[in-house]
């Protein structure tokens, strides 16, 4: 029985018919086309649909569009003002624009909304009563610092009539012209208006929609799959399985082994496995179809945990055994020196699976062509592995695939594995209709590839001065059903597990072993956060033991310009570790009274209220190293009208890739950063730039774009000298114009003229990384890292067990800051992401059966978990890095966790070495002393 | 999924027992719906027919004083609960316990009577209503009858609400006629003759896993000059329904507010309450560990409050 309701929306009066379940999300959506309201959990835990209902701000995609009858309500499109058919933003907007509070837009929206009811209740909020109202609207880019400063510069400007004041943040030591200069991100203006798309708000004419049916089981045998019902549901249009595979049966990044669908008389190895797929006329129709699907199984013991699965009696989960690889670094003569060492210390730590819980859930639609072609249109961190993985899939030349990324909601490793698009595409195949697959947040949690559980032991030997002579690590790397990245994560982890540090002797051994778990993959830190947290406990226990101070410890150890590192390679430059460790003391000094920065303070008056400091170091690999090419490309044309394209496959995933290539462009074209459009992600127009991974995109895509601009440059130097019969060199480019001999041509004119010459004033660029050598034969592994050290200031509650993290001081030497205000939100967004890893994240798996399915029992962080985060810049510039900059993307993140779990230990002495911090440990052991 | 074939929008409770009772059944009574809602996409509440939505019933959603009783519709949002003058004066426990329940989007739209019809041992909104003696107006069929609140729960998850029986509020006693707020915030009411009232609800979470609180606690006093005259003390989740600490109330009723006096009603709280372990969230000794912090804690306020 259907509603009818009548509802005025953004001032506008609709009449509706809706369905008794049909929410109020689905009624902006698909009925009024207002797809600006985004939906991320559907239970009431993101805050990301939320829109105003008579001026409360509410959740819609959990309030029955039923309900809305007779109601007012308000979304993002509502806000700006049309004059004289330009959009004029909303001071609210307008903050989040000029403070940089936009990174991958995604719950730009509700934080919004949330706000604006916010600042009509309470013109002017205190930062507790702000931090009251968002406490729910998460953002997972966790730039939560500057989205309270933009809506309470927003809420100045709404009291005064004033402008918004956008945050003075300080220029590189390196800057340029443009580069190294805060800028605004090309797609910033569209994200705050609602007009951002993302590929759940596509629509295709004839459209079908998929849903998947999974095992459900971690480990079984599948011995029969009845799909009969399901076929014979009105609605339904076709459910396959995996004989209905026209390729290749199995996908993957490095090794393929993970099935497309899973076959009778195949093995299933986790719950997330795909046994079948419907494609139906209503998302409904395919749910209800998948539920009528039966398989059988006989199941099988599952393997919980990679220490079982090493052992030799553990059921063996793929022909090649349960050991993915064996990992090893080797580095002079562990006897020697643990024989030289004046104290030895060794320590097992235990680190959880986690899960990246980017605010947009998977989703695909693949669009099949009248000639033939494939078109998937989807949000994927490498475009060019998910055109290969999905021909493969379907028999097919590649280029009969085209990929057509779209804006993500955040990624952080997590849309690196195909998860829908072969799927999709399959189905589109099959029926000739565009078909689309969304996941929601349970079937999101439950599939894709996690953060790797491990168990990391530490052995640590030092002299009495605290100089670091051997360090010896065994890692257990728990990857899961499937291989995805695991080798490669697992490798970075064991090649950084004796910390930032020269060290003599080290030996490193890691089992990555494959489980019934849900498969690990990449995620920001890619394995080195895990070891980070344990050879920074095992630092802080060494300067304890020997009765260093802990900043000290690290500084004498600390890699420099001429270290060798663990895997043999000399670094010969940009290494800025100390200066970054030398900071963060200074900033805790300042903050902080008296000579001891690690000694307990308890809180006057409340004296169960502890504070302390900790520190902890880092340092993370730029690029995918080890021996791979690393290569991008990069496409530059100038238009007629005088404005260019820049175009590569580098994914934007919210980060601020595409601010930096338009920079590296704008730059050395000598023009305003709005006359370079970007255009990253899809196949048929974008070179190949690479999975967007190991913080590798601001130097190998930033050089592409800069080489690109350099050569279309030169070309443009050769065609104008020709032309005006002058030497090239003369050519001078400055001003957003081209001075030819005292003659000043716009980029318009030199479009014009090379193409009256018979040229096209387009350069393509491939640029190729410096080479890298394999772990275990010495040389350069990395052509760059990043370094940083990170001061946590934690407040432990000795009665309850409680932490708060208070303040955190993060100092990273990322070469050169391309776009200091890009840098900020990942600076934050980093240190929000350790937090999380140290206090609130736990993905739990039990027996294989995901318990933390749902968003509401896997915790992220909000902005009532926020601390004071205070950045500060250190630049190292690295000879071959675009002007000198390297990544950035995850070393912001890494030392967070080691930092508040040492400074719980300054705080209380209780030694965090199982992650996340469980605040009843700490109570229960502080009872009992 | 049609987790539901029909919804429809009552505007008085008659017209809402007269649905729930001939509509095509199973038809399931609908507050904010926050969690009801949920439980049915997750597959944790089976389908129903029909759905009756109680928002649009103005009774439900009244909030006032009735004689020297307090009203709260049972439809009424947490968040106005939780910044209504009223409320704020009388039942500065229920305004604590409301302003912490989900986050600020949910509380839009979660009512009181969702939360106490939930029957969860822990609900905060339930514990913050039993230390302030509410009861509550229950209607079906046979008419409208006045439930004491402990009467309302037989055990987790379950209450004691017949089929067709809707909450329609909660009366909660007031003490401030005749009398005036004692301080310009309205932390404590008092009727002029020296006696003082006050309530306060705290709880302690955990940064990982489900919302719901370790435990949490709420007190309602009576003071009169150093002596606590009266005391009620509900803690969650303290045994299979919301628990009172009848026993500590007991003890501390007529006695002076003294540190000799809180370790001898911790030690009656202690022995009558029935902790247990939650997986994922607490250990049952973890929470006994708690009890007396957060009991200190919260009873310290409530009596500043009525100071």
């Amino acid at each position: 029985m259907e509603n009818k309701i009548s509802l005025t929306v953004n001032g506008q009066s609709h009449a509706l018919t809706v369905t008794p379940t049909e929410t109020l999300a689905d009624a902006l959506r698909v009925r009024l086309k207002l797809t600006g309201t985004k939906i991320g959990c559907e239970e009431a835990e993101c805050g990301v649909c939320t829109v105003l209902v008579d001026g409360e701000p509410t959740l819609s995609c959990v309030y029955p569009a039923a309900r809305a009858d007779g109601k007012t309500i308000l979304t993002i499109e509502g806000l700006a003002k049309s004059e004289d058919g330009k959009l004029v933003l909303h001071p609210l907007q307008e903050a989040f624009v000029q403070h940089g509070a936009v990174q991958c837009g995604f719950c730009i929206p509700g934080q919004i909304m949330t706000s604006y009811a916010l600042l009509k209740r309470n013109p002017d909020p205190s930062s507790d009563e702000l931090r009251h109202a968002l406490k729910d609207t998460l953002c997972r880019c966790a730039g939560y610092p500057t989205i309270e400063n933009a809506i309470l510069d927003a809420a100045h400007a709404l009291r005064t009539g004033e402008p918004v004041h956008p945050p003075h943040i300080p220029d590189s030591v390196n800057a340029k012209k443009l580069i190294g200069k805060s800028q605004i991100r090309p797609d910033a203006f569209e994200k705050v208006t609602g007009e951002a798309i993302y590929t759940d708000d596509l629509e295709f004419e004839g459209m079908l929609f998929a849903s998947v049916c999974r095992a459900g089981v971690p480990h079984a045998i599948l011995k029969n799959l009845d799909i009969s019902k399901a076929q014979n549901l009105p609605g339904v249009i076709a459910v396959l399985t995996a004989e209905d595979i026209l390729g290749e049966h199995t996908h993957g990044l490095v090794v393929f082994d993970w099935p497309v669908l899973v076959g009778t008389g195949e093995r299933v190895r986790y719950v997330g496995d795909a046994l079948a797929l419907v494609a139906a006329e209503t998302q409904e129709i395919a749910e209800q179809a998948v539920a009528l699907i039966e398989p059988e199984f006989e199941l099988q013991t599952v393997v919980k945990d990679a220490v079982q699965a090493y052992q030799p009696d553990a059921p063996r989960l793929h022909e090649s055994g349960n050991l993915l690889k064996h990992i090893k670094v080797r580095k002079g003569d562990m006897e020697v020196g643990f024989a030289k060492a004046d104290v030895i210390l060794e320590h097992t730590f235990h680190t959880a699976m986690t899960d990246h819980a980017f605010l947009e859930p998977e989703c695909s639609i693949a669009v099949p062509l009248e000639d033939g072609r494939m078109e998937v249109y989807v949000g994927s961190q490498i475009p060019y592995q998910d055109r290969t993985q999905v021909a493969r899939a379907l028999g097919w030349p590649e280029q009969r695939i085209r990929i057509i990324g779209q804006l993500m909601g955040g990624g952080f490793g997590g849309k690196e594995d195909v998860m829908g698009q072969i799927h999709s595409a399959m189905l589109a195949n099959s029926t000739g209709r565009p078909v689309k697959l969304l996941f929601d947040r349970h079937e999101s949690l439950v599939v894709h590839p996690k953060r790797h559980a491990t168990q990391i032991k530490v052995k640590i030997g030092a002299m009495k001065d605290g100089r670091v002579v051997a360090a010896e690590t065994e890692l257990y790397g728990d990857t899961g059903a499937y291989a995805s990245l695991g080798e490669k994560v697992m490798t970075r982890a064991t090649t950084h597990s004796a910390g930032p540090y020269d060290v003599e002797h080290v030996r490193a051994d890691c089992y990555a072993m494959y489980t019934n778990n849900p498969p690990a993959g990449a995620f920001r830190g890619f394995g080195v956060t895990q070891s980070a947290f344990a050879v920074e406990s095992m630092m802080d226990k060494l300067a304890e033991t020997l009765g260093l101070d802990p900043v000290e410890l690290r500084r004498m150890n600390a890699l420099r310009v001429g270290s060798i590192t663990n895997t043999g390679q000399e670094l010969r430059d940009s290494v800025g570790l100390v200066e970054c460790i030398d900071k963060v003391e200074a900033e805790m000094r300042r903050l902080t009274e008296g000579p001891h920065l690690f000694t307990p303070r308890p809180v006057p008056g409340s004296e169960h209220l502890v504070r302390a400091w900790g520190i902890a170091a880092g340092y993370k690999n730029t690029g995918l190293g080890g021996g791979a090419p690393d290569k991008s490309g990069a496409e530059l044309e100038l238009y007629d009208n005088g404005t260019f394209e820049v175009r590569s496959s580098a994914a934007e995933l919210g980060q601020g890739l595409v601010s930096v290539m338009q920079l590296m462009v704008a730059e050395e074209m000598a023009v305003p950063p709005g006359q370079v459009r970007v255009l990253v992600m899809d196949t048929d127009l974008t070179p190949n730039g690479g999975p967007t991974t190991a913080s590798r995109q601001t130097y190998v895509t930033g050089n592409a774009s800069r080489l690109a601009a350099v050569t279309l440059r030169e070309a443009i130097s050769r065609s104008m000298a020709e032309k005006y019969d002058i030497p090239p060199e003369e050519i001078r480019f400055e001003n957003g114009s081209v001075r030819v001999n005292g003659t000043t041509l716009t980029y318009a004119d030199v479009a014009r003229e090379m193409k009256e010459m018979g040229q096209q004033p387009r350069a393509l660029y491939e640029y190729e990384a410096p080479r890298t050598q394999p772990l275990g034969t010495g040389g350069d592994m990395h052509f760059a890292f990043s370094f940083a050290a990170q001061a946590a200031e934690v407040e432990v509650n000795t009665l309850t067990g409680e932490v708060r993290v208070l303040r955190v001081i993060a100092a990273n030497d990322v070469g050169t800051a391309v776009n200091p205000l890009g840098l900020q939100g990942q600076v934050e967004g980093g240190v929000m992401m350790g937090l999380g890893n140290a206090l609130t994240e736990n993905f739990i798996v039990e027996d294989g059966y995901v318990i933390t399915d749902r968003l509401a029992r896997y915790r992220i962080p909000s902005i009532v978990h926020t601390p004071e985060i205070i950045s500060i810049v250190v630049e190292h510039p690295t000879a071959d890095g675009p002007h000198g900059a390297k990544g950035v993307g995850e070393i912001c993140s890494i030392p967070t966790t080691p930092a508040i779990t040492n400074a719980i230990y300054n705080a209380v002495g209780v030694r965090v070495d199982t992650l996340p911090v469980d605040q009843e440990k700490i109570a229960m052991e502080l009872a009992t002393r | 999924m049609n987790l539901w074939q029909q919804y429809i929008r009552p505007t008085t409770v008659a017209e809402a027992i007269t649905a729930l009772t001939s509509a095509p059944g199973p038809a399931l009574p609908l507050a904010g719906g926050t969690d009801i809602l949920l439980d049915l996409q997750q597959g944790r509440h089976s389908p129903v027919h029909t759905i009756v939505d109680l928002t649009e019933i103005p009774e439900m959603k009244s909030l006032e004083l009735r004689d020297e009783r307090l009203f709260i519709g049972a439809g009424v949002p947490l968040s106005r609960i939780a910044r209504d003058p009223l409320v704020v004066t009388h039942a500065r426990a229920l305004v604590e316990a409301c302003d912490l329940v989900g986050g600020p989007q949910v509380r839009n739209v979660a009512t009181l009577g969702g939360n106490v019809a939930h029957a969860l041992p822990a609900a905060d909104g339930t514990i913050g209503l039993l230390c302030l003696d509410a009861e509550a107006e229950v209607t079906g069929l046979h008419g409208s009858r006045c439930v004491p609140l402990p009467e309302l729960f037989v055990g987790p998850g379950k209450s004691a609400l017949q089929s067709g029986e809707i909450i329609v509020g909660f009366y909660i006693q007031t003490y401030a006629q005749g009398g005036v707020p004692l301080t310009g915030t309205f932390l404590a009411a008092g009727n002029g003759d020296g006696r003082t009232y006050a309530s306060c609800f705290k709880r302690i979470m955990r940064p990982q896993g489900v919302a719901l609180p370790i435990i949490n606690l709420a007190i309602w006093l009576e003071r009169n000059g150093n002596t606590i005259k009266q005391i009620r003390i509900a803690v969650g989740p303290g045994g299979a329904v919301p628990f009172r600490a009848r026993k500590a109330e007991a003890f501390l009723a007529d006695r002076p507010y003294s540190d000799e006096t809180f370790k001898t009603a911790l030690e009656a709280l202690v022995a009558e309450v029935k902790f247990r372990t939650s997986a994922m969230r607490a250990t049952s000794e973890y929470r006994y560990h708690l009890v007396g912090t957060l009991l200190k804690d919260t009873l310290e306020t409530a009596w500043e409050r009525a100071g």
